[in-house]
């Protein structure tokens, strides 16, 4: 039926495939939409105007994209090297615990020595996370889909028992440490940019932005531009051709893993040290499954994940308005949404490159 | 006798709780001896949970519940089979979808029907699965001393889709080991060119597996939602899909063994209920954490090879494609 692989021109292959899977995710949610009684018209136009309508609303947005360029990111180093990380939950939640250990423990230090500890230690937790899978499948042969997805259950309730037992707040009913001193958390936006005469209201965007951006460049550099990089493209493409190459797969997997936990890290930086200014249960609240959704769309290249996480963000944001004028449709929408573009773009990638196909010549692909 | 009673009550929401493990670990074991990897087996609970919570509640019956359940959950699973076997896309991505589209639509559909925050109506009397009571029950309860108490708390007295689990096992290991049928989907699993070759269709036979996944998930869903609790509760399942997963693992993809793993890792969580607060003699409090972990845990220990091998079918994960 399909055996033959669907040939492509490459801008139809980067773009259009990943740009119908999201046009038709986006169709099958607004028949959602209408299945509880709303108009999919009106909510699309509530949900722009609530992201990118006024300039809370752009922060808000960027906010939450800097989540999803972490966590995409995460999911797309280990997509090049051929492994399939749905890790991004525990290893931030990792990165969280590491993160507010040394904003705690670490609180004599001057700020301008603490933030940058802390942030390093988040990303040395996420890694450290990620690494652990990496290592059973290279030296012991446990997929890293299985490990990565017990891992995230090993990490909630490690959190739990932390928060509850250990480093939780004393006297609060709930479980969260805390609060950080205030030299120890990372600059919002608006106070960033006043001092160069910009006056932003104030949201929770804050300099881990900035982070993102660079992150964004790093990784782009390291998979398109270094050795270490073309090493895990080829492990990715051909782990065998890759050995006989005097690269070692094993090696690269561990690697691999523990750059893709580092950056799963970001989450808990943006969250745990730029907004809550606390580690609290659930910070990670599924932003590293949405990862996935990002990868996917942005078919692993930084350029393309930087817009499926802004696409996230104002999805996100947006909903998050919309659900104030239209209680009916809440923030879960975009669960929804994450769901859909996955299933489109990723597990029936095949079926939209033939429609693909059909539209670029019609008549011959069939 | 004191001991004893407890015993038995450990014992019987030992069952309780591994009742939906059960389901969703034969639905896993079926799906991936055909070679179909799920990692949706949570998806398609919560989603049968939510669809016969909402039909129960409309219907009165817990039956009709049943059916819808197992109807939305078969659902999801041709979602699956559709993406992984008519379009051999990746089987992971596709079961990390169905799993976030439950989670998504069940609290979007639940709200903006019920306006409960993503709860369904509370489900009473018929609506809901009663206990069944074994015959013999009371009587042997108060005429035989242990072993009497023993049938009546843990072996009588539980809902019907626990009995139809149980059944499930029976089935799943009588059809896997000597039937036709069974023969030629575990054959699906370990070498599908060969069943290819002998004229039998590897589509045909993996939609079959993923079926049947799909009917025994919609079970576990059910129970979870209409016999356990009295109605669907917002990401009810909690990771039991992945439980039950991890005692699939465990069991080395055969069904007897994974009844033993569901019935520990469902032990384990009673202990852990049980322990809330109590300091055992010599250790002290054990963190009931600790206990929840010890399948994760465990299952990561054991695909590391440190105790035990697991094995999984050959074919597992791999799409099959044609030669021409």
């Amino acid at each position: 039926m399909s055996a033959a692989p669907i040939e492509l021109p490459r801008w139809a292959d980067t773009a259009l495939v990943p740009l119908v899977s999201v046009a038709a995710a986006l169709a099958v949610s607004g028949l959602v939409v209408i299945g509880i009684g709303e108009s999919p018209l009106e909510a699309t136009a509530l949900l722009l105007r609530g992201a990118l309508g006024s300039a809370e609303g752009i922060g808000f947005t960027l906010y939450y994209t800097t989540n999803f360029i972490f966590t995409g990111l995460a999911v797309a180093v280990a997509f090049h090297a051929g492994l399939f990380n749905i890790g991004g939950e525990g290893q931030a939640t990792i990165a969280g615990i590491f993160a507010a250990l040394a904003c705690l423990w670490l609180a004599p230090l001057p700020g301008l020595l603490l933030v940058p500890l802390a942030v390093l230690a988040a990303a040395a937790g996420g890694a450290l996370y990620g690494f652990i899978p990496g290592w059973l499948q290279a030296t012991r042969g446990s997929h890293v889909v299985i490990t990565t997805i017990m891992f995230n259950f090993l990490a909630a309730t490690l959190t739990v028992y932390l928060l509850v037992e250990v480093i939780g707040k004393p006297g609060s009913m709930q479980p969260e440490t805390p609060e950080f001193a205030a030299h120890a958390v990372l600059t919002p936006m608006h106070k960033l940019l006043a001092p160069l005469g910009i006056t932003l209201p104030a949201t929770p965007l804050n300099s881990a932005f900035l982070l993102a951006l660079a992150a964004l460049v790093a990784v782009w550099a390291l998979i398109f531009r270094s050795r270490l990089g073309y090493a895990i493209r080829t492990v990715g493409a051909n782990p065998r051709a890759a050995a006989y190459a005097g690269i070692s797969p094993a090696r690269i997997t561990m690697v691999a893993m523990a750059i893709s936990g580092a950056l799963a890290g970001g989450l808990a930086v943006n969250e745990v040290m730029g907004v809550q200014h606390r580690l609290l249960l659930d910070f990670t609240a599924g932003y590293g499954f949405v990862g996935i959704a990002v990868a996917l769309m942005g078919r692993g290249h930084p350029v393309g994940v930087a817009l499926a996480a802004l696409l996230f963000g104002v999805l996100y944001q947006g909903g998050a308005e919309l659900s104030f004028d239209k209680p009916a449709i809440t923030r879960d929408m975009v669960v929804v949404i994450g769901g859909v573009i996955i299933l489109f773009a990723g597990a029936l990638d095949g079926l939209f490159r033939r429609a693909v196909a059909v539209l670029l010549r019609p008549g011959r692909a069939a | 006798m004191d001991a004893i009673a407890t015993f038995a009550v450990v014992l019987d929401s030992a069952i309780r709780l591994s009742v939906p493990l059960l389901c969703a670990a034969m639905a896993g074991l079926w799906s991936e001896r055909a070679g179909v990897v799920d990692i949706g087996l949570e998806g398609k609970m919560l989603m049968a949970a939510f669809a016969s919570a909402v039909i129960a509640a409309q219907s009165g019956s817990a039956w009709a519940g049943l059916g819808a359940g197992i109807l939305a959950s078969v659902m999801l699973s041709l979602v699956h089979g559709f993406a992984a076997i008519t379009w051999r896309g990746n089987q992971i991505v596709s079961g990390v979808a169905i799993n976030m589209l439950a989670a998504g639509l069940t609290v979007i559909l639940g709200n903006a029907w019920f306006g409960q925050g993503g709860r369904t109506p509370t489900l009473e009397g018929a609506a809901r699965f009663g206990d069944v009571t074994l015959p013999f029950a009371q009587t042997l309860r108060t005429e035989v001393p242990e072993l009497g108490l023993i049938y009546d708390e843990v072996i009588s007295g539980h809902a019907a889709p626990a009995y139809l689990a149980l059944l499930a096992v029976v089935l799943t290991a009588v059809v896997l080991k000597r039937t036709r049928f069974g023969l030629r989907l575990r054959a699906v699993g370990e070498n599908p060119a060969a069943v290819d070759t002998a004229g039998i269709s590897v589509a045909g036979l993996r939609y079959g597996a993923v079926i049947i996944c799909g009917v025994l998930c919609g079970l576990g869903g059910t129970y979870l939602a209409v016999s356990q609790s009295a109605g669907f509760l917002p990401h009810m399942t909690a990771g039991k899909g992945f439980i039950a997963l991890a005692a699939v693992i465990f069991a080395n993809w055969r069904p007897w063994p994974a009844l033993w793993a569901c019935l520990l890792f469902g032990g384990l969580d009673a202990v852990a209920i049980r322990l809330q607060g109590v300091a055992l003699p010599g250790i002290g409090q054990v963190p009931v954490q600790a206990i929840q972990a010890l399948p994760y845990l465990m299952t990561v220990i054991l695909l590391a090879g440190f105790i035990g091998k697991s094995t999984p079918p050959k074919a597992a994960g791999l799409p099959y494609v044609k030669e021409r």
